[in-house]
């Protein structure tokens, strides 16, 4: 029978009100099990509610609880189905905001459904009067629910494979204007950018089926531009078609034709939701399909710090539901993202045992057990004469994006693709040669576009652009200084 | 045309200064060198023919190179590869993989179309060198 601390049974189910933290959500000496999963949410308590009663309240509410005491509680055993709040935090330089930790567990979620974790751990509690805004920050999956899921249809290093690309990023560009262009002019821009030395061309998330361009027929047109562009350079190339739709029936139905054209890629929008998303990736796994997930909609909820979800979360949903591309930020694009953050998304999306790390947000070690790596995208204002910096802060096992960054080449979109290739190949070879290539970066470059016109003109054309704003969502722990002796 | 495979095709064919750095960049990373040859270079012929196997290890740079010079010197006009392996866990596979040699002449591949239902096209990816018998192809 559960105990329940500082009440009796009796008073513990005694009809009307009690506060939370004494119904059994706060269990300070509570140590989580390895089966647990564990939720750290940021937690804004409304004036005068205490911080230790307002992250109970979230435990309960994202649990077992409602709001008054039910005798139907003794009809189980409810110790077990309550989640239990056993740290509170006040979170560094932000008054009135704490971290708390919960923990579950795992007998409260269903087997391999994000839904349903999510239900729970996002639901009803984001709403909560208590508290005036909640975020979550970060989650740790025990394995035990891991192994539930399927993780990516195929994996960073079965996609290198399948691609015969190695050693370094790969590069993609999306089609641009995004709308209005007709499926033959659309292809135009496949082929161009794919001749020119990029690897995968994509729809972008508002591409769909609109009156000016019909999803079959850009099919059709794109994948004619995939196979010339192989055969006049010998590469595997391929163009995320999107098949995301208004119904499930109709997403297969395009992810069927698109098997049936051979491409080697399909995308969706994180808007089609978490079981869509699982859907999709079974049947990509099912049919040899690269799965490439478009993050649409995640600032709505992810960007502002004090409530939401942090996007590390998001990343760690999507490799459990399945995806093999998902965009996690540039640090030095047009979209937000802090190096410390987007170093943990990255993190989190590539690695297999992953230690805690306060700067980079991972508040968790976490182990992945081996489940498929989900390759990060960095798109939106980038361009080549940034590469030494996306290569220093991205790493190798990325797909770097260069939209406006090749088709608004002045020569060309085949000349923008081949300034990025260049580039991307210069530094690579910098960097494995032991060159300290952050700092000598320019002048790499500058050295590549002596024999390389298209680079010369991307370097001059775009040489000013950069997007130095300050980031919202930032890191609450700062790496103290090491003291000079 | 120039087959663009690998991981420093759109740069100047390399040195054999550079060629050796990079294979010491394989080095330092611990993962074993090995050298490829084919000429079938359509790009899903994923198995060219290895230079003896995988050099597991072979630490130094100056020994891989002399493969690399002796896979040349026997496959002039083919193309040759070098590839690295990193057998580390999580990963296991290729790290890096670049061309060292090539044909003289890279006549390149035709596409061929078979029209099927509904404006959809079946395609083929054809290499023109394999129209001759392997070993008289370029």
């Amino acid at each position: 029978m559960a105990k329940d601390k500082s009440l009796t049974q009796k008073e513990r189910y005694k009809s009307g009100v009690i506060p939370y933290a004494k119904m059994g959500y706060w269990e300070p000496n509570c140590v989580p099990k390895d089966t647990d999963i564990i939720a750290l949410f940021r937690v804004t308590p409304q004036e005068g509610v205490d911080p230790i009663e307002a992250s109970a309240a979230v435990a309960g509410e994202s649990s077992t609880a409602t709001w008054t005491v039910v005798w139907t509680d003794r009809l189980t055993a409810c110790d077990v189905y309550r989640a239990k709040c056993y740290r509170v935090d006040p979170v560094p330089n932000a008054p009135g905001q704490y971290f708390a930790y919960i923990t579950y567990d795992l007998d409260l979620f269903e087997e391999g459904s994000i839904a349903n974790l999510t239900a729970s751990i996002i639901g009803n509690v984001f709403g909560f009067k208590a508290v005036k805004a909640l975020r979550l920050e970060d989650m740790r999956i025990p394995i035990a629910y891991l192994k539930t899921f399927q993780g990516p249809a195929t994996g960073v290093v079965v996609e290198r494979e399948r691609m015969d690309k190695f050693g370094r990023p790969l590069l993609g560009a999306t089609t641009k204007p995004k709308l209005g262009l007709s499926s033959r002019n659309y292809g135009r821009v496949v082929y161009e950018a794919l001749k020119g030395g990029l690897d995968f061309t994509k729809d972008d998330e508002n591409i769909n089926s609109q009156p000016f361009m019909r999803w079959r027929d850009r099919f059709l047109y794109c994948m004619e531009g995939v196979n010339r562009a192989a055969a006049s350079t010998g590469e595997v190339k391929g163009h995320y078609l999107n098949v995301t739709a208004g119904t499930m029936e109709e997403m297969y139905e395009r992810a069927a034709f698109a098997k049936e054209l051979g491409s080697i890629i399909i995308m969706i929008d994180l808007v089609v939701g978490y079981t869509a998303i699982q859907s999709m990736a079974k049947w990509a796994r099912a049919n040899d399909m690269i799965l490439h997930l478009h993050r649409a909609g995640n600032s709505t909820y992810s960007r502002q710090k004090n409530h939401g979800m942090n996007f590390r979360v998001i990343c760690k949903w999507m490799r459990m539901a399945g995806v093999d591309h998902i965009h996690a930020g540039t640090v030095v694009g047009k979209l937000e993202g802090d190096p410390n953050m987007i170093a943990g998304f990255y993190k989190t999306l590539l690695s297999d045992k992953l230690p805690a790390n306060l700067e980079q947000g991972l508040f968790f070690e976490q182990d992945w057990a081996s489940m498929r790596k989900c390759m990060p995208v960095a798109s939106g204002g980038i361009h080549a004469g940034q590469m030494h910096q996306l290569l220093h802060y991205l790493g190798e096992d990325v797909v770097l994006q260069f939209g406006g960054g090749t088709i608004g080449h002045p020569q060309g979109i085949q000349a923008g693709a081949t300034a990025n290739r260049v580039a991307l190949e210069t530094m690579i070879m910098a960097r494995n040669e032991g060159r300290d290539y952050l700092r000598e970066g320019p002048e790499i470059l500058e050295k590549a576009a002596r024999w390389c016109g298209p680079l010369r003109q991307a370097l001059e054309i775009w040489k000013d652009i950069s997007f130095n704003y300050e980031s919202t969502d930032t890191a609450d722990f700062v790496a103290t200084p090491t003291p000079v002796a | 045309m120039k087959i663009t495979q690998g991981t420093f095709s759109f740069l100047p064919d390399l040195t054999d200064e550079q060629i050796r750095a990079q294979i010491d960049y394989c080095l330092r990373n611990g993962w074993a060198l090995n050298v490829e040859f084919t000429d079938d270079p359509h790009p899903r012929n994923t198995y060219w023919e290895m230079w003896g196997l995988p050099m597991f290890d072979l630490k130094d740079a100056a020994g891989v190179m002399l493969e690399v010079n002796a896979c040349r010197k026997a496959y002039p006009n083919h193309y040759v590869k070098v590839n690295a392996y990193d057998s580390t866990k999580g990963r296991e596979t290729v790290a890096i993989s670049f061309i060292v040699n090539r044909p003289k002449k890279e006549p390149g591949f035709g596409l061929v179309r078979q029209e099927a239902p509904g404006r959809t096209i079946r395609y083929t990816i054809h290499s023109y060198a394999t129209d001759k018998p392997e070993g008289d192809r370029y």
